[in-house]
């Protein structure tokens, strides 16, 4: 009898047991970088597992050199710990062309044709969509309108670099800790490469010609470079070369900055009164140009990406289609105010009244992302796409190496002409070796 | 020796003096980081990026609230302590019988072997990540808390081995000898004899392998994904790209080196002890 009991008693634990684990929920594991609206994103994450209880979600938040260096040795080694990845408008065609990512394919309620056609393309290859874009974002200038007035000066709506320079000598004032311009130093392909590209692109250069050689000592590369180094040598800051996007939203927070070009993301926080003293003193202009405005300010997108080891793509294209679509804007909206939602992605959002009331840089950063064109952005004709960067997989390490050289011309160790000439030597060397070209 | 300097009823002199203040400046010079972080912790974003720094103003908890909200603190802590406990034990396990033959038991590639341990230091971390990713995701071991625990006791080994045996060469062989004379087996000649007379050492080795597990990140942001995350990474998720953070990296980070601290604190004599082992032969 006792037996029969245990045996029965057993018998049922085993059965509640399996049932249990045949409805477990799917544990999504998304990779993402410690952004403000990525953080956002992870907050209301709950409305999306409320709505799918059969999907858990699991974060892990890195650094973004260490996201970039995790998801490509996961997708290169299949290791398959993600099943949702952050990436960027770089990595999108690349790893889509190789296979390394899924495209996406949605229902005609999320309108993909609401996306901001520029985004849009920047993920694409071969037009198949490969990430879908969170937030998206261009460069623009940002200046103080009190200094510029009060130096008897105008800043137009699309400005040239030479009247950008003019302005800044007449708005430094060193000895009250004003600097006429803030612009990025900081080595890396991301960092100063960014910015210096646009410069070089709107002085109509290039980074290689139509037979894939490196152009980084033409004239157009040597008089942007020769300009930005004036420039900063001039009315920057000290400690340039060190400087990247944050280090320098500080300095313009403290409002020791005149005018900064940079991610168009940083408007929302500099108007942000709880975290800059001159959040009302802002206002904004499209990226300086010079020889051509191709390619003058750039193109960057923070977009969610499945990757091909994932075992749970189809419930990740799920987590995607929810985040990246018009209701989840709405939802930010609703629980954060209209200045929270991600912007840089669709159409709608800029058409919302709310919205270009709420956000006052509005206007400027769709402008910004409109004209900007990932497969035309250079004076001459050029084999690849991409603004700020040029979409293969050996520019990564070339905008390493050739930024690590400007920052040093920047910082006054080397002549520009020396290190744009040590940046051709490196950056020929690494398209020779990948078979770009013979000598 | 420098004279006395007489001035009023009190005798100063003047090179203990000159010394103190010097250990002092020393010490606030290295403590000064952790000072900064600390006190970063409680301001607000705005005054953390002030220039100059703000020492005078209204502490806030709201970026300790903001990382308890976002992040589970615990699981990432639960992690912390089982791969530093378990890294800390599996090392002992190790290093003990190895320090015991080579402190008691000598060969002429003893030295050589003690040199070669210590030399594998000497390679940068990266070097071995490769193989290691690979042989981690080979055997279903990527983002496992047993993966990090076998790595960090890899680690910490050789300095383990290295404390461990200047601890074990202090106590004279004699007694060991006298104990085998009297009969007492390795087991018991190993816990009546050596473990009284080592334990100062043995603990203080423990606790350094336990801080250095602990604060390991290489490792872990290379290793680990959702599930087997220490402190190190959650710290390590506070930096962003875009957008100011430097007060709640600094409140992280202090919620990360709290336990250790405290840990350290009580166990300083001890962790001093052994290393300085060997310092005045």
């Amino acid at each position: 009898m006792k037996f029969t009991r245990l045996f029965t008693a057993i018998s049922g634990a085993i059965l509640l047991t399996s049932a249990t684990l045949s409805h477990a929920a799917t544990e999504l594991v998304v990779a993402t970088v410690n952004n403000g609206h990525m953080v956002e994103m992870q907050k209301l994450s709950k409305h999306f597992e409320d709505a799918n209880p059969d999907i858990k979600l699991k974060w892990v938040t890195l650094e973004e050199g260490v996201l970039r260096q995790r998801v490509t040795t996961d997708i290169a080694t299949k290791g398959g710990q993600f099943d949702v990845m952050t990436i960027g408008m770089y990595e999108a065609p690349i790893w889509g062309k190789k296979g390394w990512i899924k495209d996406l394919t949605f229902d005609d309620a999320y309108d993909v044709g609401d996306i901001l056609p520029a985004i849009r393309d920047g993920l694409s290859a071969d037009g198949k969509l490969y990430a879908a874009p969170f937030y998206g974002e261009s460069s623009m200038l940002m200046y103080r309108k009190d200094l510029v007035e009060k130096a008897g000066m105008d800043m137009p709506d699309n400005p040239t670099w030479d009247h950008v320079a003019e302005v800044a000598a007449k708005i430094t004032d060193k000895d009250n800790g004003v600097y006429g311009i803030c612009l990025r130093g900081k080595p890396g392909w991301g960092d100063n490469m960014a910015l210096i590209t646009t410069m070089a692109n709107t002085f109509g250069g290039q980074w290689f010609d139509m037979d894939w050689k490196p152009q980084l000592e033409s004239k157009p590369w040597k008089d942007a470079v020769g300009f930005y180094v004036d420039l900063m040598s001039k009315y920057g800051p000290p400690g340039s070369a060190s400087n990247s996007f944050n280090e320098i939203l500080a300095l313009y927070n403290e409002g020791k900055c005149g005018m900064w070009v940079d991610a168009t993301i940083a408007a929302s926080f500099i108007t942000d009164p709880a975290q800059s003293k001159v959040a009302d003193k802002v206002a904004f202009a499209q990226a300086p140009t010079k020889a051509t405005p191709k390619g003058a300010n750039w193109l960057w997108a923070w977009a969610l990406a499945v990757p091909e080891s994932s075992k749970h793509s189809a419930e990740a294209q799920k987590f995607i289609e929810w985040s990246t679509s018009k209701d989840y804007i709405n939802l930010v909206a609703k629980e954060e105010g209209w200045s929270k939602v991600p912007t840089g992605t669709r159409a709608s959002t800029y058409a919302n009244a709310d919205f270009q009331k709420a956000a006052v840089f509005a206007s400027a950063e769709k402008t910004a992302i409109d004209s900007a064109n990932p497969n035309d952005s250079t004076l001459p004709k050029s084999p690849y796409t991409g603004v700020q960067f040029a979409a293969i997989p050996e520019f990564q390490a070339i905008g390493i190496a050739v930024g690590q050289q400007l920052s040093s011309a920047l910082a006054g160790k080397m002549s520009v002409d020396d290190a744009l000439k040590a940046s051709q030597v490196s950056a020929e060397r690494e398209m020779q070796r990948s078979g770009y070209f013979k000598k | 020796m420098s004279k006395p300097v007489r001035t009023g009823k009190y005798d100063w002199n003047m090179r203990l003096v000159s010394r103190t203040l010097l250990a002092w400046a020393i010490t606030f010079i290295i403590f000064f980081p952790l000072l900064f972080m600390f006190v970063t912790a409680f301001k607000t974003e705005l005054q953390a990026i002030a220039v100059p720094s703000v020492w005078v103003f209204t502490p806030t908890w709201e970026n300790f609230a903001l990382v308890q909200e976002r992040s589970g603190y615990f699981d990432y802590a639960w992690n912390s302590v089982i791969t530093s406990v378990g890294s800390t034990i599996l090392g002992l396990l190790i290093a003990v019988p190895a320090a015991y033959s080579m402190a008691f038991s000598p060969t002429k590639r003893t030295k050589d072997i003690l040199m070669w341990m210590l030399s594998t230091k000497m390679m940068p971390a990266v070097g071995a990540l490769l193989p290691i990713y690979v042989l981690c995701q080979t055997f279903g071991l990527l983002d496992n808390v047993i993966s990090l625990i076998i790595i960090f006791t890899m680690m910490n080994l050789p300095i383990m081995v290295w404390m461990l045996y200047s601890n074990f060469k202090d106590i004279p062989i004699e007694i060991l000898e006298a104990a085998r004379m009297d009969g007492a087996s390795l087991s018991e000649e190993f816990r009546h004899v050596l473990l009284p007379l080592a334990m100062g050492g043995m603990a203080s080795t423990g606790l350094l392998c336990l801080v250095l597990s602990w604060n390991e990140a290489f490792w872990v942001l290379n290793l680990t994904a959702a599930n087997a995350g220490t402190l190190a990474s959650l710290v390590a998720s506070y930096s962003s790209p875009e957008g100011l953070f430097w007060a709640k990296l600094s409140a992280v980070s202090v919620l990360a080196i709290a336990p250790i601290v405290v840990f350290g604190w009580f166990s300083q004599k001890q962790l001093v002890q052994g290393l300085t082992f060997g310092a005045v032969k």
